[in-house]
């Protein structure tokens, strides 16, 4: 792991030895990454993967245990509450439930002006009232839904407003807390590439979270698959699905939904459902549905190590797994 | 695969002319319009179409589910017994045993204060007079059946104690203790990881082979579909657009509609990355006055007759229908 504290090359945020305790629960345990501007890391994982944990304790929506989050240089969980109030413009969430994530009784202007309120209040009136007009019509709406109310809209509509409050302030950081799975397939890649040009246009960094590899896959420059809170591989884009190693991101890879393999035998699924994390304490939490699993793998925990430039993986065999 | 004896035996189910209707402000809104199919016995057929689609009120009509402000007209026949109209009583003795149904969100469609195997033997006590003891007994063999880890422990916990994906399980296993002739999934793997997807398609596919019942498959992923069924059908806003054998369906689309569902499904073959494939605007609100064919305005190949003409469905060689006025495959 690199050392703490030292400003690694033009990274906006740098997550250290993060752990997040549910009671005796560790939901996340132990994950560092860097996020570079415009960059987009995908976090994939199984429900219970601690995916959506980890992003909320980045934003410090929920308490964290241990570690750090860098974010500019500052340690966003030593911050003191007026501090952490001025970062939070640029740090914005959009979440899985678009209907839910609106509320009811405001109109969508009402929802989009808010930000602004907060954050700009010297703002007249006839300019904010612009710039939400703007950004309806720049996430595939039209000027006249501010009047509108979230219940007239359909599920992908919500997420486009959902997508158009968070992007109000031109934030630095988008975390997409499974932002198209609640969605219809054929609405999906209308959101996803909704994102793709808002990054371009606004050079906006992104945690993308999803459980599907072929979703993160279109949007993700890097990938980090978490298992139980633990993260299991780190790669770029094209490693890791040219050659995935760890036995749980390839079994992830083999649980894509395909029309186009519907014809040819299906692969075997992954074994058991997610266990509880009754099998903490030493050795490796994927060792009882690992179709590679030894005697030693329950002995020590493994680390995530590097395969080579910006590929690691927490596997003791995954120099065996590399060459099969 | 379609039985050889299919054209003699009754139907599994068939459906004529079904329309489902709703009065919603003085309006009529018409959620399944003049749709026909029939699924022969031991058949799985998928019905794909994205939210809006007509597809759950179908499976609602079947089910004699339908809303108190919903009207259907046509005719539903299972194993030739009329649907529609027919006395709660009549609906209560076929419903949850010869006839069943699953649904998305399996926490939603468990009774939470009851344990698993109260609630899979009162099936048995209330469908089959069996004793408690006998149920008890066939509850912990139909969590077997279904793969359920643990299966002893399971009967005595409720439904907040299991995963999504062991309560799915649970839910498919109460479909099937009457043996039913008909499973009706309606997204049965929406609300899950694609592992767990895996999983439930798997155990799905094994339990047909099995129990040689006739599956209906709702869902908006034709990913999922395609590896479970014999035959799909495509709706559009109330419609079905296209019916074809899964394997012709797959390898040629002949909707422009069919081709571009099954081009979204997101994939690993597609080398080209960046992205993602989706189809452009909305389904029309089910209250718009109907003219011409429904999905011209976000079709590419739609002229001025799609927009006046509506296309009826015509048969294509290998046993596909669609209704296009200019189709892909032709």
């Amino acid at each position: 792991m690199p050392p703490p504290d030292l400003p690694v090359s033009g990274a906006l945020l740098e997550v250290r030895g993060l752990g997040v305790d549910f009671g005796a629960y560790a939901a996340v345990t132990n994950v560092s990454f860097d996020l570079r501007p415009g960059e987009t890391l995908g976090l994939v994982g199984e429900s219970g993967s601690g995916k959506s944990t980890l992003a909320r304790a980045i934003l410090r929506l929920i308490p964290a245990a241990r570690g750090r989050v860098l974010w500019q240089g500052i340690d966003l969980l030593a911050c003191d509450a007026a501090s952490l109030r001025r970062q939070r413009r640029d740090l914005q969430i959009v979440f899985q439930d678009p209907l839910a994530s609106l509320n009811p009784r405001l109109t969508v202007g009402a929802t989009l002006a808010e930000p602004l309120k907060i954050f700009e209040p010297t703002l007249r009136a006839p300019v904010r009232r612009a710039r939400i007009e703007d950004m309806l019509e720049r996430v595939g709406l039209s000027r006249d839904m501010a009047g509108r109310y979230p219940h007239e809209f359909s599920g992908g509509q919500c997420q486009r407003i959902g997508i158009a409050r968070a992007m109000m302030l031109r934030p630095k950081l988008l975390i997409c807390d499974e932002p198209v799975s609640s969605l219809d397939v054929s609405i999906q890649g209308q959101i996803v590439n909704l994102l793709l040009d808002l990054q371009q246009e606004f050079g906006t960094a992104m945690l993308f979270i999803s459980h599907n590899l072929a979703v993160v896959r279109h949007i993700s420059h890097r990938v980090l698959v978490l298992y139980l809170g633990r993260a299991f591989e780190l790669a770029s884009r094209e490693v890791l699905f040219a050659a995935p190693v760890h036995p749980y991101t390839r079994a992830l890879l083999a649980a894509v939904p395909d029309p186009t393999r519907a014809l040819s035998p299906t692969p075997q699924p992954l074994g058991e459902e997610l266990p509880a994390a009754d099998l903490g304490s030493g050795g490796c939490v994927f060792r009882n549905r690992c179709a590679y699993a030894q005697p030693a793998c329950a002995l020590r925990v493994p680390e995530l190590e590097p395969v080579s430039a910006g590929h690691a993986v927490a596997c003791h065999r995954w120099r065996e797994l590399v060459y099969s | 695969m379609i039985p050889m004896s299919a054209a003699v035996e009754t139907p599994a189910l068939s459906i004529e002319s079904l329309r489902v209707t709703f009065a919603l402000e003085g309006q009529a809104i018409a959620a399944v319009r003049d749709v026909s199919l029939a699924v022969a016995p031991r058949e799985a057929l998928g019905i794909v179409g994205e939210s809006g689609s007509g597809k759950t009120q179908l499976c609602l009509a079947v089910m004699g589910l339908l809303g108190k402000n919903a009207h259907a007209s046509g005719s539903v026949r299972f194993e030739g017994q009329e649907i529609l109209g027919s006395a709660p009583r009549a609906l209560n003795r076929l419903r949850g045993s010869k006839l069943t149904m699953i649904f998305q969100d399996p926490m939603t469609s468990l009774t939470p204060h009851l344990k698993i195997g109260v609630q899979l033997a009162e099936v048995l006590v209330s469908h089959r007079d069996f004793t408690w003891r006998d149920a008890e007994r066939a509850a912990l063999e139909a969590l077997e059946r279904v793969r359920v880890p643990e299966p002893r422990r399971r009967l005595q916990q409720y439904p907040h104690e299991l995963s999504g994906g062991l309560r799915q399980r649970v839910m498919i296993g109460m479909s099937l203790l009457c043996e039913p002739t008909l499973l009706i999934a309606d997204e049965p793997t929406s609300a899950l990881d694609v592992t767990v997807q895996a999983r439930i398609m798997d155990l799905l596919r094994t339990l047909r082979r099995e129990l040689g019942m006739a599956i209906v498959m709702i869902s908006h992923d034709l990913g999922v579909v395609a590896g479970l069924t014999d035959r799909i059908l495509v709706m559009y806003a109330g419609r079905v657009v296209e019916n074809a054998p899964a394997g012709e369906l797959l390898r040629r689309a002949h909707h422009p509609y069919t081709d571009l569902l099954l081009k979204c499904v997101p994939n690993l073959n597609d080398t080209r990355l960046e992205r993602m494939p989706s189809l452009p605007g909305q389904p029309p609100s089910p209250a718009a006055a109907e003219q011409g064919c429904a999905f011209a305005p976000r079709c590419a190949r739609a002229t001025q007759r799609c927009r006046t003409e509506r296309p009826l469905l015509r048969d294509f060689s290998g046993g596909s229908q669609a209704a296009c006025h200019h189709p892909i495959s032709p």
